[in-house]
């Protein structure tokens, strides 16, 4: 029971990053109709904003500090960074280590920049082109966003951890009675699990109860009548394209303190996440979301050394094996609307 | 005894009864057309005939086969061909080569890996498609990709293609919806020469009154998912049930 | 000629010049000058650029003429590559029965592949290719390590049994591939003044390889099942209702393609006998993918062009550094000089996926049909301009 428990737990993290990828991946392939490739890219951004804000916020001049002196008795210089000179010490630092949280704010303006630019610089002229031209258009894309982060910011991960105040782990399975140190959880993982469960409501919330989402929605069922109805629906795929790169950018600024950001993570997680999409069911939201954490789970299962005993290699390939059979069983997905791609 | 004989013929989706308990002989080298308001469930009946759905209940024989639970292209091959209500062709191939490839089926069946083989020195095929063109006046055409045609000449591209063919069954789909007066006119005089010249038996599926009393021989009425009657077209002109099907006149 | 009609003929004959007159065309610069580093005739480059020459037509096979866009390709590259190298260990050096193994075996992974994937279409059956070829990476690296070597590849070793070879050479190496006892990298060297051109016998039978598989491709092309395979592209439901089955057309095509990557991936193993997991690999795929759009899907020359373009140019940029940049731009003032320098930087060296990320974007966006389309449009443009004169010509002539 209590390893379960652990597994479930485990499975929950990766599940809520696939599950917030995917959703973006169908909002985007719902309304636009587009396979974007390049959205796991959009995820590698979001990491890095994170990366970027953390090394502002330790920008640093140098001071020759005179009380302290260094081993041959000449005054010390020290970094300051300019955060202390602008907050004091304190408060400064207390910034600092919470760069990772603060980087979600920094990171919604320039995700949602960088899905508008795109929307309107690039997919907007593939929304008439087959699916084989957009999937290729947008690898060309991820292949260039990832070579220019590489650029600038090397091939190796760089750590950008958690603030101080979530490092180390809850007892779980002290709170629920089994015996202590078996189910232990990272506090940081509760908070993206409860980051993503945040996220996925307020865009579910977003398309059930504005204007803006009740056309989106109808626009995702019938897109020719409502531009017959006179609105204005490219504006507003536009902003949909914008905030679905926000929430890819998103996932990614939480995820840095779990696994440290690199270049190709963004590949990593595409070609699963677009596994999930289709096991969800192409163009069904809830389905991307319900997919994303089961397979998150399956996924954490299958890692479990006495599942791998059995079955070597198992946990590579689970994903894949589900999504190979759902597709040749049932092609529109756990909860894809009938009819969707069923030919 | 009718080449295509359906039999108490029902088809379901979800709660919508689309066809009920149809009934309809076909009788060899006829042109019977099947007519309707729409949502007659004219359209449903034909995707039974040609495999793309299955009714619920009832059974579909062609020449005394049963065609229930076959591809289309199994039921092709056993005599049947249909014309679409869009014309369907090979958009990116040239004239010809659309032509090629119901006579390449007609020799070789339903696949064949004829990979080391030239295309263009397939005397037989190549005589037979350029025949089928001369008949169907698109000599001068064949090199054009089929895609920049008109719609009237895709549509007598579409035809020519099926009857290269040599079926037993031609069903026709509305070959004249969203076409010009000229082209519909020119469509009926191709569908007439045909039935007259060959031994052939054209089941057609019509809205425009014209076009079916101009062909028909036999017409089938349908509505509200059932045969309302079959007659021949000139009591149906007459018939005052028909007329209260398709103008909602109460008698 | 050949069973070919008079325009194919002259494109074999094209191809053929290319490729076995690839010494002298690849090394155009003396040895000594400046500009030798442009050069890219020798042996170990001339192999790459046909061996993805057969990998991009054969993916043109499937792709170019059914329009199905498989996004697993590698995956045969790496099973024929590992066949390949398991076959130098276990039998003897010969690349003959290699090879063969090597396109049998891909053959079977896309018998059973193509036969699940292409129960789907569009874009169901590029995620279906996907995650296959994922799969398969993915076990490579760590399950299978017994087989493939897992991250460290599968080498030869000096006590691997070759029961119709030896294990060792008299000198106590591991022997080199070879064709009956001529080695792959054997070569010599013609000394032609101040140019020195390389003949090797492992690329002339890559060559001669890609001159068969390209004359294949034509026939293929030309054949009844190549029509078919076009309308399959152009109109499936016709297809159906004219009775043809379109899944046995498709998974041939699969299987063909398949076996044309599974030989390149033996002949990869032939020319070095080693065989990674990273050639498997979903980016490894996207490569093929661009290979046949760069150059033009659909089209017999394309994929070839594709390859040598691709192949050609990474060797370039990969070579290409600030030094060199520096001196290009040395007749600039230095100030723009720099500049220029830090502009061009990223694109260059490691930066050459930059390079090939973007061009892939310019390809799909401005020029689907690859450089087959973009010669087209030139001649095209050209002739336009040659008739204008004319006409201008004639219309002056009576007047005078």
């Amino acid at each position: 029971m209590d390893a379960i428990i652990l597994q479930i737990l485990n499975g929950l993290d990766k599940g809520s990053a696939y599950a917030l990828i995917a959703l973006g991946l169908t909002l985007i392939f719902g309304t636009l109709g587009v396979v974007n490739f390049a959205h796991g890219a959009l995820f590698m951004i979001g990491a890095f904003c994170a990366v970027t804000l953390s090394r502002i916020l330790t920008l640093s001049h140098t001071i020759v500090d005179p009380e302290r002196t260094d081993f041959l008795g000449n005054p010390l210089k020290v970094e300051v960074p300019y955060i202390h000179d602008l907050l004091g010490a304190t408060a400064g630092d207390k910034v600092i280590d919470w760069a990772v949280p603060l980087s979600v704010l920094f990171a919604i303006p320039i995700m949602i920049a960088v899905g508008v630019i795109m929307e309107r610089g690039l997919i907007k002229y593939f929304y008439k082109r087959p699916h084989a031209d957009q999937i290729l258009v947008t690898f060309g894309l991820a292949i260039v966003l990832q070579e220019v982060i590489k650029y600038f910011y090397g091939a190796n991960p760089i750590p950008t951890p958690a603030p101080e105040a979530f490092k180390g782990s809850l007892d779980f399975g002290a709170a629920l009675g089994f015996d202590p140190n078996v189910i232990i959880y990272p506090y940081w993982r509760i908070v993206y699990f409860g980051f993503s469960v945040v996220i996925i409501g307020g865009v579910f919330a977003f398309l059930q109860f504005t204007t803006f989402g009740m056309v989106v929605r109808a626009g995702m069922a019938d897109r020719e009548t409502v531009g017959l109805l006179g609105i204005n629906i490219d504006r507003r795929f536009t902003i949909m394209f914008g905030i679905a790169a926000a929430v890819a950018g998103l996932a990614g600024v939480m995820y840095t303190p779990i696994n440290s950001p690199n270049y190709h993570m963004g590949m990593d997680f595409l070609v699963l996440s677009f596994v999930v999409v289709v096991v969800g069911g192409m163009g069904s939201l809830p389905g991307a979301v319900l997919a994303g954490f089961l397979l998150g789970i399956l996924e954490s299962f299958a890692s479990m050394r006495e599942i791998i005993a059995i079955i070597p290699g198992i946990n590579q390939v689970i994903i894949y094996l589900v999504a190979i059979l759902i597709l040749l069983t049932r092609p529109r997905g756990l909860m894809g609307r009938q009819g969707v791609m069923e030919d | 005894m009718g080449i295509l004989e359906v039999k108490n013929v029902s088809k379901r989706f979800g709660g919508l009864k689309a066809l009920s308990d149809v009934n309809l002989s076909i009788k060899e080298n006829s042109v019977h057309a099947i007519i309707g308001p729409n949502g007659a469930g004219k359209s449903t009946l034909l995707n039974c005939l040609v495999g793309k759905l299955i009714p619920n209940t009832g059974s579909v024989m062609f020449d005394g086969q049963s065609v229930l639970g076959r591809a289309p292209y199994e039921i092709n091959q056993m005599g049947i061909s249909r014309v679409f209500q869009t014309p369907e062709i090979f958009g990116d191939l040239t004239v010809l080569e659309n032509m090629m490839i119901p006579c390449l089926a007609k020799r070789d069946g339903a696949f064949e890996l004829n990979a080391l083989a030239a295309a263009l020195t397939q005397r037989d095929i190549m005589e037979k498609a350029e025949h089928m063109l001369e008949e169907m006046n698109m000599a001068d055409k064949r090199h054009m990709h089929a895609a920049a045609m008109s719609r009237g000449d895709k549509r007598r591209l579409e035809i020519g293609m099926c009857l290269s063919q040599e079926p037993r069954l031609l069903l026709l789909d509305e070959p004249t919806a969203g076409m010009a007066r000229a082209d519909t006119n020119n469509t009926i005089d191709l569908l007439k020469q045909i039935s007259e010249q060959r031994s052939i038996t054209i089941a057609i599926i019509e809205h425009d009154m014209h076009v079916v009393f101009s062909l028909a021989n036999r017409i089938t009425v349908l509505a509200q998912g059932t045969p309302l009657v079959e007659d021949d077209p000139e009591n149906i002109r007459g018939n005052p049930k028909v007329r209260e099907a398709y103008l909602g006149e109460t008698a | 000629m050949l069973k070919l009609t008079k325009s194919d003929f002259n494109l074999m004959l094209l191809v053929a010049a290319l490729t076995l007159l690839a010494p002298f065309i690849l090394n155009p610069f003396p040895t000594d000058s400046a500009m030798a580093q442009f050069n890219a005739g020798y042996p170990d480059l001339m192999q790459r650029f046909v061996i993805f020459g057969i990998l991009a037509v054969g993916f043109n096979i499937l792709f170019g003429l059914t329009g199905y866009l498989s996004f697993g390709h590698a995956a045969f590259l790496g099973v024929g590559s590992y066949a390949a190298v398991w076959m130098f260990k276990l039998l003897s050096m010969n690349v003959l029965p290699a090879i063969v193994l090597s396109v049998a075996i891909s053959g079977l992974f896309a018998l059973v592949i193509g036969y699940i994937s292409l129960r789907r279409s569009g874009i169901y059956f590029s995620i279906l290719t996907l995650a296959f070829a994922q799969m398969m990476f993915a076990l490579a690296y760590s399950v299978l390590t017994p087989i493939t070597g897992g991250e460290t590849g599968l080498q030869l070793a000096l006590d691997d049994p070759r029961i119709f070879g030896a294990s060792q050479t008299p000198g106590g190496n591991i022997p080199v591939p070879s064709l009956f006892g001529l080695e792959m990298r054997e070569s010599f060297d013609l000394v032609l003044g101040a140019w020195v051109f390389t003949f090797n016998f492992g690329y002339y039978f890559c060559a001669l390889v890609l001159l068969a598989s390209f004359y294949l491709a034509i026939r293929i092309f030309r054949s009844p099942f190549g029509l078919m395979l076009r309308a399959v592209k152009s109109n499936q439901q016709r297809m159906n209702y004219t009775g043809l089955n379109t899944r046995p057309y498709t998974l041939a095509a699969f299987v063909i393609s398949g076996m044309y990557a599974g030989l390149a991936g033996g002949l990869m193993a032939s020319m070095d006998p080693l065989a990674g997991a990273e050639r498997m690999q979903w980016t490894a795929s996207g490569e093929i993918v661009l290979m046949t759009i760069l150059g033009g899907v659909g089209t017999l020359i394309g994929p070839v062009l594709g390859a040598g373009f691709i192949k050609y140019f990474e060797n370039i940029f990969s070579k290409i550094n600030d030094n060199v940049l520096h001196e290009w731009f040395a007749f600039l003032p230095d100030g723009i000089e720099n500049f220029m320098v830090f502009i061009i930087h990223p694109f260059i060296g490691k930066g050459w996926h930059l390079t090939l990320g973007l061009l892939f974007m310019l390809v799909v966006i401005y020029l689907p049909g690859g450089l087959v389309e973009g010669g087209q449009k030139l001649a095209a443009w050209f002739q336009k301009r040659g008739q204008k004169t004319e006409t201008s010509k004639s219309k002056i002539e009576p007047a005078e």
